[in-house]
């Protein structure tokens, strides 16, 4: 029964941030159709700038509780500084190329931000785990949890229920939802598109960034480190469908809890347990459980 | 032979196949190393072509690559073959079974859903090899081969066995490739990228022809992963990794689908860069591969080749 | 003469919206028929249903006495029915040679794999020349598809779908796109390089003079039903053809 609980409670924490990156990477492609495989090394960017500016704020000893308000100052920074950046730098010269041809353009990003970060950062790790302990830990029944994994939770919430709000309630949500219907008719309408691709890109930097910050705390930031987020987060979008936010949610939800469990009753599996799910999947749901395959018209 | 067709491209192959032999002996031992992985990762590129070819780019080759490098690696420990030769074939051949069977499912998907279960599949088998002490886990294991065509390795030209099967392989691969994309069947290829509803209206299975195309580039993938094996003498779970696929569609789109001598080209330029890199500036490897990509992309869509065609054209 | 080709109570509903309601055709072989009807009347749907790209709700087509309801396209293109698209479904990067190489050649594939070639079967590659010349494509011989002009395109189109040599042929809107001065001559080039293998041919057509010149019958298709089919001068003059497809006025009608 312990057990069970343990499963859920690890795979619930893993979802959350598995969540805050794959709705990053699910939005691009939900409104600019990029699938972006450079978003593991925002991730990891996202992860060395709190690193940093998180040690800095606690080496010129600051009160500790504001290297919380440095990991988010962190992620904020790397979004507004990384995602103009790549838009207007490089991804609005490739805009009505293949997808494929796209997903090349962004591996090819992946492979230049992989030795950037080495060339500002070095190959040596950087750690910063004290706002990890700072919070304490509290008891789930015989297990103890750091209270720090809540934050994780609740950001991963609070990122669901901004993103369904933006949509849903803002006009530039709604300009949005307009442009990932139909973007020729969007732009014929004078919906500046280039603009919300801008903003789009963006935010979704930014969300890989605070999966990474948030992160930063509780690992040893290392170069390579966003290599492996990256197709953990394409399978998270790929199960629930590209594009799809709740798709993200329960995909995220699927894969934290199958990776828990392997890691708590079949640990040989656990690597792969992943794809495993991302295949059977995609078996019985072709473009994944929140998206319907179309037929074309002749 | 019509007009506007390429004029078959054997006869240069086997001159290049000759001169590859004939150069054997005078090449320092790091010079046909290098060459051996170009042709070896060639081999894989070749794949990836036709695969470009048919509309489909794999990011998950690396599977084939490393069941043919651990295929070959087996059977020289388990089977205790000892001559280069079956165990390229084995590699081949494994790869080959395994497409067969993975291309039941994958032979349904396209665009960004097939190059993402492809790589999903990549990583299973990673995940598996990382997890199996017998086969080394993330340490792999030692290859060696004691001969190639019965010349043991340690004769002066058995030292250089590996090298001359890759360039027979690379020969029979490129010009048994060359001569299917100009068949028939092989014209598919072309129009099932181009239009599959008008493939399926003049009574051709797509999911037959890209199955088939699968296996065939497994099988360049198995034997390019066994070549690897044999030339580096050793076996690990990077072979199968998504940044190893990743580099063999550098390669693909470095050198474009324009000919099946590009992509051999293009994986000896990769080796050449790499050696030059490692030595000068290994934290900026991946930086160079990657800006040079974006130039291919952006400037060269047709790759490296179409460099070479347009000039020709132009004399 | 038995039917050729021969529907019963085809029937496809999306949902609510029934796009062909019970359709009953049977169609005698080596003849022209003329498919009419305003748009969504369920024309393209019938051609959709009968060559497999959709599945029909209820209903059977039947082909030569053979019940091929539900098979896939490339299946009923195998057995000899064929069609053309009213948007040119053609391979952009081929040239147009080669375009009707690719149709050619999957038939030499076939007839290789089942019969043997020793038929005495001419080469696809003098085949694909002699279709060139026969539908007046030999200028564009060397030039990829996408560079084709749209009638150009549209002819190349019908004629990858001859390739496969069809017992029927089904062409969707073949002069659409296509000016009216140009019409009649596409038609003559069409149906004479059509007609001479003796192929069935249902062709899909608003131009009521093209339809009245080259059938020897006509459907007329009115909100996914079939409301006339006969004679071109009977159908044509049918009262609620007038008013439902053709909206010419009735005289003495409503």
């Amino acid at each position: 029964m312990g057990d069970l609980l343990a499963v859920t409670v690890d795979g619930v924490l893993y979802a959350s941030w598995l969540f805050i990156i794959a709705a990053g990477l699910t939005l691009i492609y939900g409104v600019m159709r990029i699938l972006n495989m450079a978003h593991g090394s925002l991730y990891a960017l996202g992860a060395y700038a709190a690193a940093s500016l998180a040690g800095a704020w606690l080496r010129g000893g600051h009160a500790p509780m504001g290297s919380y308000a440095m990991l988010a100052a962190a992620a904020i920074l790397v979004g507004l500084v990384m995602g103009p950046l790549i838009e207007r730098g490089l991804l609005r010269f490739c805009y009505g190329k293949d997808e494929v041809v796209l997903v090349l353009v962004t591996y090819a990003l992946f492979l230049m931000l992989e030795d950037a970060v080495k060339l500002v950062w070095g190959v040596e790790a950087y750690f910063v785990a004290e706002p990890y302990g700072l919070l304490g830990s509290v008891e789930l029944g015989p297990l103890s949890y750091p209270v720090y994994s809540g934050i994780l939770v609740l950001a991963a919430v609070g990122v669901g229920v901004a993103l369904l709000y933006a949509v849903t309630r803002t006009k530039h949500g709604k300009l949005l939802l307009a442009v990932i219907h139909d973007r020729e008719m969007s732009a014929a309408m004078g919906i500046d598109v280039n603009r919300i691709y801008l903003v789009t890109f963006t935010a979704g930097t930014m969300l890989a960034a605070i999966g990474g910050a948030l992160t930063a705390p509780t690992v040893s930031v290392l170069p390579g480190m966003g290599v492996e987020v990256i197709v953990l987060a394409f399978a998270v979008v790929v199960i629930g469908g590209l594009g799809s936010m709740p798709g993200a949610a329960l995909g995220a939800l699927i894969v934290g809890l199958v990776r828990s469990a392997a890691v708590h009753w079949l640990p040989q599996v656990e690597l792969f347990s992943i794809y495993l799910v991302m295949a059977l999947v995609l078996v019985f749901r072709p473009r994944g459980l929140f998206v319907a395959a179309e037929a074309r018209k002749i | 032979m019509s007009a506007g067709a390429p004029p078959r491209l054997w006869p240069r192959l086997g001159l290049a196949l000759l001169v590859t032999l004939a150069v054997v002996p005078f090449l320092p031992k790091w010079a046909a190393f290098l060459v051996t992985l170009a042709l070896a990762k060639g081999l894989v590129a070749l794949g990836l072509l036709l695969l470009m070819r048919t509309g489909l780019v794999s990011f998950g080759q690396g599977l084939y690559y490393g069941i043919g490098a651990y295929a070959a690696g087996m059977g020289a420990s388990a089977l205790e073959l000892g001559d280069a030769v079956p165990l390229v074939l084995l590699g081949a051949t494994a790869a080959g079974l395994v497409a067969l069977l993975l291309g039941l499912l994958l032979a349904r998907y396209r665009t960004i859903f097939f190059a993402m279960l492809s790589l999903a599949f990549s990583m299973i088998f990673y995940g598996l090899l990382v997890k199996t002490s017998a086969l080394g886990s993330t340490d792999g294991f030692n290859v060696a081969a004691r001969s190639t065509f019965g010349l043991p390795t340690t004769s002066p030209v058995g030292r250089f066995g590996v090298y001359g099967l890759g360039a027979l392989v690379v020969f029979v691969g490129a010009a048994s490739l060359d001569r299917y994309l100009r068949s028939h069947l092989g014209r598919l290829a072309p129009a099932i990228r181009d239009n599959e509803l008008r493939v399926e209206y003049m009574g051709a299975s797509v999911r037959n022809v890209v199955h088939l195309h699968l296996v065939l580039a497994a099988v360049l993938a198995g034997a390019g992963g066994a070549l690897t094996a044999l030339a580096v003498g050793h076996v690990d779970p990077e072979t199968t990794y998504w940044t190893t696929s990743g580099e063999f569609v550098f390669v693909a789109i470095l050198s474009g689908t324009g000919s099946v001598a590009a992509p051999f080209v293009g994986a000896l330029l990769l080796e050449l860069l790499r050696s030059f890199a490692y030595e000068h500036a290994p934290n900026t490897w991946q930086l160079v591969v990657g800006a040079s990509m974006l130039a291919v992309i952006l400037f060269l869509p047709e790759g490296l080749w179409s460099v070479f065609r347009r000039r020709r054209r132009a004399a | 003469m038995s039917a050729i080709l021969e529907t019963r109570g085809l029937t496809k509903a999306f949902g609510a919206v029934v796009a062909a309601n019970d359709l009953s055709v049977s169609v005698a072989p080596d003849t022209v028929v003329g498919l009419i009807g305003g748009n969504g009347a369920g024309k393209t749907t019938f051609l959709n249903l009968v060559t497999g790209y959709q599945k029909p709700t209820a209903g059977t087509v039947t082909f030569e006495g053979r019940d091929i309801t539900g098979l896939a396209p490339r299946r009923i293109t195998r057995l000899g029915i064929c069609r053309s698209f009213q948007i040119p479904q053609v391979f952009d990067t081929l040239t147009a040679y080669e375009n009707l190489l690719v149709g050619l050649g999957i038939v030499s594939l076939g007839r290789r794999a089942f019969v043997g070639s020793a038929l005495g079967d001419q080469a696809p590659e003098a085949v694909a020349e002699e279709m060139l010349q026969r539908f007046r494509l030999g200028e564009w011989r060397d030039a990829p598809a996408s560079a084709l002009p749209e009638g150009v395109r549209k002819l190349l189109d019908i004629a990858m779908a001859l390739a496969v040599k069809p017992r029927i042929l089904l062409l969707d809107e073949p002069t659409s796109g296509v000016s009216a001065d140009e019409k009649f001559a596409l038609m003559d080039l069409v149906l004479g390089a059509i007609r001479a293998d003796k192929v069935t041919v249902l062709f899909v057509e608003h131009d009521m003079d093209i339809v009245r010149r080259y059938t020897e019958r006509i459907l007329a298709f009115y909100d996914g039903r079939i409301i006339a089919d006969g004679m071109p001068d009977r159908v044509l003059a049918d009262a609620e053809v007038r008013r439902y497809v053709t909206g010419e006025p009735v005289p003495g009608g409503a």
